[in-house]
């Protein structure tokens, strides 16, 4: 197990540095302008401009600008994103206290969406299995059908439109200055965010609890539990769910990191000040070390999930051990 | 004279699909005696373990058209509940299936899976249901069974897990064992153990057992009675020796002839197959069932469906020829042959 840790880490900062370096490779080859001259302000001198260049680093050869982002991958303390490097070149705040001040808006978020549809999902997921080719199986297939289809840019306006202009059931986008995360949980401003969030996700977990749940019925093993005289509810509870939700914990650690590292539509259209958020507002200024920063932010905690997620499979499935 | 342990009659399983009506079982009556074991002989698809399947109510209304009576210690178990079928299931009647590495719950430890048989039925203590599970494991043959319970499946060899799925099934000493293809996914050697161990068990629980199989050879030294069947219905029943000895079928013929023998090494003789394919259970041939492959097959057999009929008291078949064609041919042609 401890060579296994050891293994995976080095090759998440692997797949780290080739995600840094694609990302270097894109800044470099689509300049939509130069951040120097924007930097030297309207007014500037040609010298004022080559004085930014070398303050950004930008007038040192492409590897040695590279390397300098490069090293801020290494998951270590003073290391990762550090300041000297991932600092925004359009307002001079390190990405890393621009993420860390943002992240429990990105928490708030992924992780209420993620509670939404584990307890939307899993639940029509199983009582759609176990009422195969019922009215509400095929009910809860439609609904899963308009989930997987409806894509949240489209579900966040409509939702915002309904349940807020219309109903006025829902307060409207965003966090108010001066209100805390949890103010803002509390007052419900991440209803609709988290639904919207939520309702595709939702959808594929009842359709793979379905057919997990469908597929694990038929296996000998239940066979062999109804053989000993089981109820029903045991067999499929206890035997049945065991094996069939083991793979969904995996796509649960996976999809919740994912969006840990910024859901950028959701947060985009909902005007929630979250990591996505501020991944976008980046991308769009050409701000590069914040757009690394938010990337490599994302892919870390991806990278992690993944691994957390293998070491928790030896837990949850006995026949399978790492060496 | 004491009444039979479980009497099936005249049972009809029917599955509605797409595509028809499949006649899985077709009529099938037999009874066992407590304490006799009973082969049942055919290849797949003959209806054997819907039969089994059905007198476990493991196939229910829900997914047959179940028609005929399972007789078992008097009550009609086709009319039990639900829920009171439960308590019969696992208690009073158990079963064992083919494939014991896909039988067990992977994700399980085999004591818990035994300990859970337990005490589905007895009120007894978590601590006493894992003892008596170590203790089965042990009567099993398994060595060490008390580590060997907090193991997973996956750690046991295939032999160690069928012996574990009979630990199970015995496990709350039930009057009917239903071993389905117990031995069909072991190596040989394993096979013979696994056979020689139900025998052993049958006399320490005082059990009958049904070991269904398409394997005529397994069943050879371990069975009381005999009955072969083709295509939903039983085709031959009997003893032992009027199977091997004094068979009247065409199709037992066939399944004695391709039990495949150890001389047929040096004299270069090739298995003897029953040329065709099991007959669609959706499209029976009219007549007899097997006329198609059969290689006595004459006007007759094509239009008319033979009876179950009695040759004396402990051997029928079902067949057109006379019982003197009969003898002959098996005598001459197939004895020959085996």
């Amino acid at each position: 197990m401890g060579r296994y840790l050891i293994r995976r880490t080095l090759f998440m900062i692997l797949v780290l540095f080739i995600v840094s370096l694609i990302t270097f490779i894109i800044f470099v080859k689509l300049p939509a302008s130069d951040p120097a001259r924007r930097a030297a302000g309207k007014q500037t001198t040609p010298e004022n401009i080559a004085a930014a260049r070398h303050a950004f680093g930008l007038d040192k050869p492409l590897y040695v600008q590279y390397g300098r982002f490069a090293k801020g991958l290494i998951p270590w303390p003073g290391l990762f994103l550090n300041e000297d490097v991932y600092y925004s070149y359009t307002n001079f705040v390190p990405v890393k206290d621009e993420i860390f001040s943002r992240l429990p808006v990105t928490i708030a978020l992924a992780v209420g969406a993620a509670a939404t549809w584990v307890l939307m999902g899993i639940p029509i997921g199983i009582i759609s299995a176990i009422k195969r080719g019922s009215f509400v199986d095929r009910a809860s297939m439609v609904f899963a059908l308009i989930g997987v289809s409806a894509p949240v840019f489209w579900l966040a306006y409509l939702f915002l439109y309904i349940f807020w202009f219309k109903l006025g059931w829902a307060p409207p986008s965003g966090i108010p200055i001066g209100e805390s995360v949890i103010e803002a949980v509390l007052q419900g401003r991440f209803i609709l965010p988290w639904l919207a969030l939520s309702l595709t996700f939702a959808a594929f977990y009842a359709r793979m609890v379905r057919g997990n749940l469908i597929e694990t019925m038929h296996e000998d093993y239940i066979r062999t539990a109804r053989a000993k005289g089981l109820s029903e509810k045991r067999v499929i509870y206890k035997h049945g769910l065991r094996a069939a939700l083991t793979p969904v914990v995996t796509m649960f650690g996976l999809d919740l990191a994912t969006l840990l590292g910024g859901a950028f539509i959701t947060e985009t259209v909902f005007n929630l000040p979250g990591v996505g958020q501020y991944g976008v507002h980046a991308i769009l200024t050409n701000d590069f070390p914040s757009v690394m920063g938010v990337t490599l932010f994302g892919a870390f905690f991806i990278a992690l999930a993944n691994l957390l997620v293998d070491i928790a499979y030896a837990f949850l499935d006995p026949r399978v051990r790492y060496t | 004279m004491t009444d039979p342990l479980i009497e099936v009659k005249n049972l009809t399983v029917h599955f509605p699909t797409d595509d028809g009506i499949v006649k899985a079982v077709d009529g099938v009556s037999f009874s066992l005696m407590p304490g006799e074991t009973l082969g049942v002989v055919g290849e797949s698809g003959s209806g054997k373990s819907v039969s089994f399947l059905t007198v476990m109510g493991l196939i229910t209304r829900d997914q047959a058209q179940i028609e005929g009576q399972i007789i078992f210690q008097g009550q009609d178990l086709l009319t039990l509940p639900a829920d009171e079928m439960r308590t019969v299931r696992g208690e009073k009647i158990s079963m064992i299936f083919q494939d014991p590495m896909t039988s067990l719950h992977p994700y399980y430890k085999v004591g818990l899976q035994i300990a859970e048989a337990v005490r589905t039925h007895q009120k007894v203590s978590k601590q006493e249901a894992h003892e008596q599970a170590v203790e089965m494991l042990r009567r099993v043959g398994i060595p060490r069974p008390d580590e060997r319970a907090d193991q997973y499946p996956h750690e046991f060899s295939g032999g160690m897990r069928q012996r574990a799925m009979i630990a199970m099934a015995l496990s709350l000493n039930p009057d009917l064992l239903i071993a389905d293809e117990p031995t069909t996914a072991l190596d040989v050697t394993v096979q013979a153990q696994i056979l020689d161990l139900l025998d052993r068990l049958k006399q320490e629980f005082n059990a009958s057992i049904v070991i269904v199989t398409h394997d005529l050879g397994v069943v050879a030294e371990h069975c009381d009675h005999i009955q072969v069947m083709y295509a939903g219905k039983i085709v031959e029943a009997g003893d032992r020796r009027d199977i091997y000895y004094n068979a009247h079928m065409p199709y037992t013929w066939g399944l004695l002839s391709s039990i495949p023998r150890l001389e047929e090494e040096t004299t270069k003789e090739r298995l003897n197959p029953i040329r065709g394919l099991p007959p669609s259970l959706i499209f029976v041939p009219p007549g007899c069932a097997f006329h198609p492959r059969c290689p006595y097959v004459f006007d007759k057999c094509k239009t008319d469906v033979p009876e179950l009929l009695p040759s004396d008291g402990h051997h029928a078949s079902r067949c057109h020829l006379s019982l003197a064609d009969k003898e002959r041919i098996f005598h001459e042609e197939v004895m020959a042959r085996t």
